[in-house]
């Protein structure tokens, strides 16, 4: 499946560099960037041959599409209405006239070109500096058809970086859990899906109940919780041939699993006589070690991206707080000292800041903290949500959230979100079902 | 004239009465003793007088005086059925993250089991299960719901 995915970057034109438009993603972006994308173009010939392929006609408009609906999305760029636009795509590609993207307000220019050659799609795209009517840049991309909406993401991706100066997270995908049924009888489900909700694919039937599943740092392998022949156990499942396996030999509960930054080992919670500490299994040896030695609940462990600390979940002071340690579990330390209850610490990938969950009279909050514990920060709050993960350059959160439900018990509903670091930005993820759980891969290209 | 007045009052106030009754009955379906649940609404049997769950207070896995005199119900019974195994599933709300849920319901299970085993009953006879908050009985969500699906439940095995 992957190897399908495999882009050959065909030529790579110089890039001038003195662009002047910078797009700062540091703070809340009240003005986004005008950005004008023009559909990319492709001639007669190529519509009718992709007609063949059974590939929409037009997957140059298509492409426009998804990269529009992506960069509005980040809240940092304004797509302007194509009605607008004065200059043909075809001609606009070779030299825009910049008075007339100017005339539009545009201040960035993106045009492209689609072609078939040997049943291969080409892909070439150029970003414009619309005031300093100067080429900013311009690439290539040569794949199969059936992966134009991945060649979108990574445009995007080029896009966003060349613009912010930092990576992008377009070019990944979203595991989560897929939910139906009544409250009290849920049925729940692995899905994979892209990041723009796009192309989802179901890993587990429904027959028993799965919880928590998370990428390795290859996106190849999940680790979940299943409940399968009600033991519940971490598994291991390999995305490509679907096997599973259950991790490690444990005589009880094994939970709240995520992967080491090596992707080598598992670390995960587990739970005997009505105590859960921290473990972990590498994957190559399978030597368990325990981490944690304590009569409270130690649980939702988190590596740092250097893997040299984890934070988890504690019960330790009597209520949840987030804790701090060293890998090998010496120098715990508590870092949450506000007001209520904390959960569900993750790391960011930039190794600054830890996102979590916060319970306060009756609220919940997704927030971060830096890993001392300090700047703690709350940017969304709602009657429930939890279980925040990263984007991949570490600029946006994703989670749940689950609504009330009303005097009869009815209206209950689970979906994913997602905001920005800034805590502007607040978005309902779309799903094709009511979904929870969400875990945000690694960019799948470069 | 004066009487049938005052008769009049009475009755009317005596309606209100009823209707008042009326209407707080439709509100309490179930009891709370601090936020524990204390009535019987979803409670099913294991056997006849026997209860088959106990409920417990936010974050908590204490056992109530009435969650003990339960199990203690449930370790007489089954004494005399010494060929039943049992499951305890342990269980949470709804207003906590999953993951801590799914440590706190095994705990709430082990409470369960461990006052089990104080009263006779073998632990090869008994396994613990949690769902966390995955397994609710009751959708609603506010605190009476809430404290209805705060349980352990003894179940069946064979």
């Amino acid at each position: 499946m992957f190897l399908r995915y495999l882009i050959i970057f065909v030529f790579l034109l110089p890039i001038n560099s003195f662009a002047l438009i910078e797009v700062d993603i540091t703070r809340g972006n009240l003005n986004p960037l005008p950005i004008a994308v023009s559909p990319l173009f492709s001639d007669k010939e190529t519509k009718s041959n992709l007609k063949k392929t059974n590939e929409k006609e037009d997957i140059g408009s298509e492409i426009s599409f998804v990269i529009e609906n992506n960069l509005k999305k980040s809240g940092l760029f304004n797509p302007l209405n194509k009605d607008s636009f004065l200059q043909k795509p075809d001609i606009a590609h070779l030299k825009p006239r910049f008075e007339d993207w100017a005339l539009i307000k545009a201040q960035a220019l993106i045009t492209g070109k689609v072609t078939l050659i040997d049943d291969k799609l080409r892909v070439e795209f150029r970003l414009w500096d619309v005031l300093a009517a100067k080429e900013m840049m311009a690439l290539a991309f040569t794949t199969v058809p059936s992966n134009w909406r991945r060649v979108g993401h990574i445009i995007t991706d080029k896009i966003y970086e060349r613009l912010t100066g930092e990576k992008g997270y377009f070019d990944t995908r979203i595991i989560y859990v897929s939910e139906e049924g009544p409250k009290t009888k849920r049925i729940k489900k692995l899905a994979i899906m892209d990041q723009d909700g796009f192309n989802t694919k179901y890993l587990t039937l429904g027959n028993e109940l799965v919880l928590t599943p998370r990428f390795n740092p290859t996106n190849q392998m999940v680790t979940y919780l299943s409940y399968f022949r009600n033991l519940p156990r971490v598994y291991l499942l390999d995305i490509e041939t679907g096997i599973q396996e259950v991790v490690g030999d444990f005589p009880g509960m094994t939970f709240a699993p995520r992967f080491s930054p090596d992707g080598k080992k598992i670390i995960m919670s587990f739970a005997k006589d009505g105590n859960s500490d921290i473990y972990t299994m590498d994957l190559e040896n399978r030597i368990v070690e325990r981490i944690t030695n304590h009569p409270s609940i130690d649980t939702s462990p988190s590596y740092s991206p250097d893997g040299k600390y984890i934070c988890f979940n504690s019960d330790r002071s009597g209520y949840q707080q987030i804790y701090i340690m060293k890998s090998d579990g010496s120098n715990v330390k508590r870092i949450s000292f506000g007001k209520g209850l904390y959960g569900t610490p993750v790391w960011s990938p930039r190794g600054d800041l830890i996102a979590f969950t916060k319970l306060h009279k009756g609220k919940f909050y997704i927030g971060v903290m830096r890993t001392n514990g300090k700047g703690e920060r709350l940017l969304t709050e709602n009657f429930y949500q939890e279980a925040p993960s990263w984007s991949p350059n570490g600029r946006v959160l994703i989670f749940y959230r689950e609504t009330k439900t009303d005097e009869k018990g009815e209206g209950f509903s689970a979906k994913l979100w997602s905001i920005d670091l800034t805590g502007y930005n607040e978005r309902l993820v779309d799903t094709e079902t009511d979904a929870s759980d969400p875990s945000w891969s690694s960019l799948l290209s470069n | 004239m004066n009487l049938n007045k005052i008769f009049k009052n009475s009755l009317l106030i005596i309606l209100a009465c009823f209707a008042l009754s009326a209407c707080a009955k439709k509100v309490s379906t179930g009891q709370l003793q601090g936020d524990v649940y204390t009535g019987t609404d979803t409670v099913e049997y294991l056997a006849s007088g026997v209860p088959d769950r106990v409920f417990f207070a936010t974050n908590e896995s204490v056992l109530t005086t009435k969650s003990r005199e339960t199990l203690r119900k449930q370790a007489a019974w089954l004494r005399k059925n010494s060929k039943i195994n049992i499951v305890v599933e342990g269980h949470a709300d709804e207003r906590g993250t999953r993951e801590y849920n799914l440590a706190l319901g095994e705990r709430r299970a082990n409470a369960a089991k461990d006052y089990l085993m104080t009263y006779g009953i073998s632990a090869d006879r008994i396994s613990v299960i949690s769902y966390g908050k995955e397994r609710p009985v009751d959708s609603g969500s506010n605190p009476l719901s809430w404290s209805k699906n705060r349980r352990s439940v003894t179940v069946k095995a064979n």
